[in-house]
């Protein structure tokens, strides 16, 4: 863990996909949420966030893979969370997603991840290879 | 988190079967696997299956419960049956509306109100 600044708290984790690891990992940014100051909406929010951009990088960036990891970092400071998740996969094309709220698609079973992800957070990019998720989320959202 | 154990309380009542989640997290896909699992069981000992299925210990979800859920769903209708969700968290059911799974399920606000509404 390295502090840039006083009130900033950056973190970084290599994960593979084990659930008890990937469940400490959220709690560890829960808590640090909650002892900045964050509420209980801002704690939904980036547990739910964290959960779908990890599951989408497993699941869909390494298709379940046992042995490849995934980077989860974080930034985090009373005004803003940045969370970077980086499956090192080959990347898919955001907008090759169907929209999972249109009549023809409400009873697919998946396809909701990102959908959640841009609903909870204040903004979320993917870079050019579509490997990597950059998610901000600011609390005057709430 | 012992996976031998269930992950619900399930109770009878009449020819309703009512289902409570053990755990307040439904997030993990480990977890989300054996509740699906749990329930398509119960729906597979009926012939029209009614079900209840309330969310009171609930704090937090993800996509892939919504997933099972909707696979849920679609097994009872294709036996006829009738779902009913209820006793959603406001900050859960918000995820239902942003997902507009909202218009997909009959969720009440009360077991009273759900019991009430089978037909």
């Amino acid at each position: 863990m390295t502090e840039n600044q006083p009130s900033a708290q950056s973190v970084s984790h290599r994960l593979l996909n084990d659930p008890d690891r990937i469940r400490a990992v959220q709690d560890q940014l829960l808590a640090q949420a909650e002892e900045i100051g964050f509420g209980k909406s801002a704690a939904f929010a980036l547990r739910l966030a964290l959960e779908e951009a990890i599951r989408n990088a497993f699941l869909h960036g390494l298709k379940n893979a046992k042995d490849k990891p995934v980077d989860v970092s974080w930034t985090i400071s009373p005004d803003r969370v940045t969370i970077v998740v980086n499956d090192h996969g080959p990347g898919f094309d955001p907008g090759d997603i169907p929209d999972p709220t249109a009549p023809e698609n409400l009873e697919r079973p998946c396809g909701r991840g990102l959908l959640l992800m841009r609903a909870y957070m204040s903004s979320v990019e993917y870079n050019d290879a579509g490997n990597t998720v950059t998610m901000r989320y600011e609390p005057g959202d709430d | 988190m012992a996976s031998g154990e269930s992950r619900l309380r399930v109770k009878t009542e009449g020819n309703v079967t009512r289902v409570e989640f053990v755990d307040r997290n439904i997030l993990d896909e480990g977890n989300i696997q054996q509740i699906g699992d749990e329930i398509l069981r119960l729906i597979d000992e009926q012939d029209h299956p009614k079900l209840l299925i309330s969310f009171a210990n609930v704090e937090h979800l993800s996509s892939a419960a919504l997933g099972t859920l909707i696979t849920i769903n679609t097994k009872i209708r294709a036996k006829d049956g009738q779902l009913r969700l209820t006793d959603i968290d406001p900050q859960i059911y918000e995820v239902f509306v942003i997902t507009k799974l909202n218009k997909l399920f009959q969720i009440h606000e009360t077991t009273d109100e759900a019991m009430a509404s089978f037909k």
